[in-house]
């Protein structure tokens, strides 16, 4: 299949949901309505025909003047080489939740909990949803842009 | 008889030096090779500097070069500072090399504890230093390694090359035959120095 056969396939089934869609380009994506996003997912990974049963990464962005979060799902087939696809889902930047995919693969675990840790996006049904690389008792999400760097940390000054 | 005795002072010759054609009115013959005069104090230092244990961690980049400091081609060991300790309990030495964050910065002070006196601490690189490539933006970079635990010597670079942190083995051998066997700068350090809220 062509992404654009993909694409095509997807519409067909989720039409209130697939918003927008480019499968040409450098980075074919895919924008989606972020409640359905286990749904897509989960059809773009068991569809025999598409099979994008490989997670590359999860990640996001924070778009602060939009006021909105985008988290973006990057995945690929073992089975078809030409098949990768990025997902994007844009949440509020004020109580950013999205449903995890944690089920679905089994990468998507820390993948999340970074995006947590560094973007402050909630994901829903995660069996662990604590920070991943900042103490526990971190205050704020490092990569929003209105990040305020920390005076110090448990008495020891930042600067 | 003269058989049965030349074998005697044969093995006698062979067992103790001191029979062996020493001049006991030349001080450094009479006694051959056996005695050494030293100070008690440059004795301990001399053990100490000679056998210093550092301890196996690392935290970024400049760990691999304090890998390749150890390995073969140049051969840390030539100086007595390369037998790496998994454990704080045995080590004398820790090179703190790579970015020390604030969520490892704790457990390196925690570490620093738990090795035995002596101790001493070299700080490897600009990260461990100043926060180096991080110092301006580096949210979660400790500005140094030194506002949690004392440091010794600091090598700096990024990363040092091996030679660089040799050099810094060698000095601090010098700094520890400076030292007196009664008055060990850490004992009498005062963490309160350099952060002035640190407290456990
Ligand atoms: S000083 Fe440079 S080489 Fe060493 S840990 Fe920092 S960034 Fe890496």
């Amino acid at each position: 299949m062509t992404l654009n056969e993909i694409v095509q396939k997807l519409i067909s089934k989720f039409p209130d949901n697939i918003l927008d869609s480019n499968p040409e380009g450098v980075e074919p994506f895919i924008k989606v309505a972020p409640s359905d996003i286990f749904d897509i997912i989960k059809f773009l990974k068991e569809d025999p025909e598409i099979d994008l049963s490989f997670l590359n990464l999860i990640t996001g962005v924070d778009w602060n003047q939009d006021n909105r979060i985008e988290v973006v799902y990057h995945l690929s087939s073992v089975a078809f080489q030409s098949h990768k696809l990025a997902i994007h889902a844009f949440l509020d930047r004020k109580a950013p939740r999205i449903p995890s995919i944690c089920g679905l693969y089994g990468a998507a675990n820390w993948h999340e909990r970074e995006t947590y840790d560094l973007l402050g996006v909630e994901f829903e049904g995660h069996p662990d949803m604590r920070r991943m690389l900042l103490p526990d008792d971190w205050e704020g999400h490092p990569l929003r842009k209105d990040y305020q760097f920390p005076e110090e940390y448990h008495g020891i000054k930042w600067a | 008889m003269s058989d049965s005795h030349n074998e005697n002072s044969n093995k006698e010759n062979l067992t103790n030096p001191m029979t062996k054609s020493a001049n006991p009115n030349i001080p450094g013959e009479r006694y051959g090779n056996q005695v050494i005069l030293t100070t008690l104090n440059d004795f301990f230092s001399w053990a100490k500097a000679s056998s210093i244990w550092p301890m196996q961690f690392g935290l970024a980049c400049c760990a691999i070069e304090m890998m390749a400091t150890a390995a073969t081609g140049f051969d840390m060991d030539r100086f007595g500072a390369a037998v790496f300790r998994s454990s704080p309990r045995q080590s004398d030495l820790m090179i703190v090399a790579g970015t020390v964050t604030f969520k490892m910065g704790e457990r390196i002070k925690r570490l620093y504890e738990q090795m035995p006196e002596p101790k001493y601490v070299l700080a490897m690189g600009g990260c461990a230093i100043n926060g180096g490539p991080y110092s301006l933006y580096g949210y979660h970079v400790v500005k140094g390694v030194d506002r949690y635990i004392p440091v010794d010597i600091f090598v700096p670079g990024c990363p040092p090359r091996p030679e660089q942190l040799l050099e810094g083995i060698i000095k601090l051998q010098e700094l520890i035959r400076q030292k007196e066997l009664l008055k060990r700068e850490s004992m009498i350090y005062d963490p309160k120095r350099n952060s002035p809220k640190t407290n456990q």
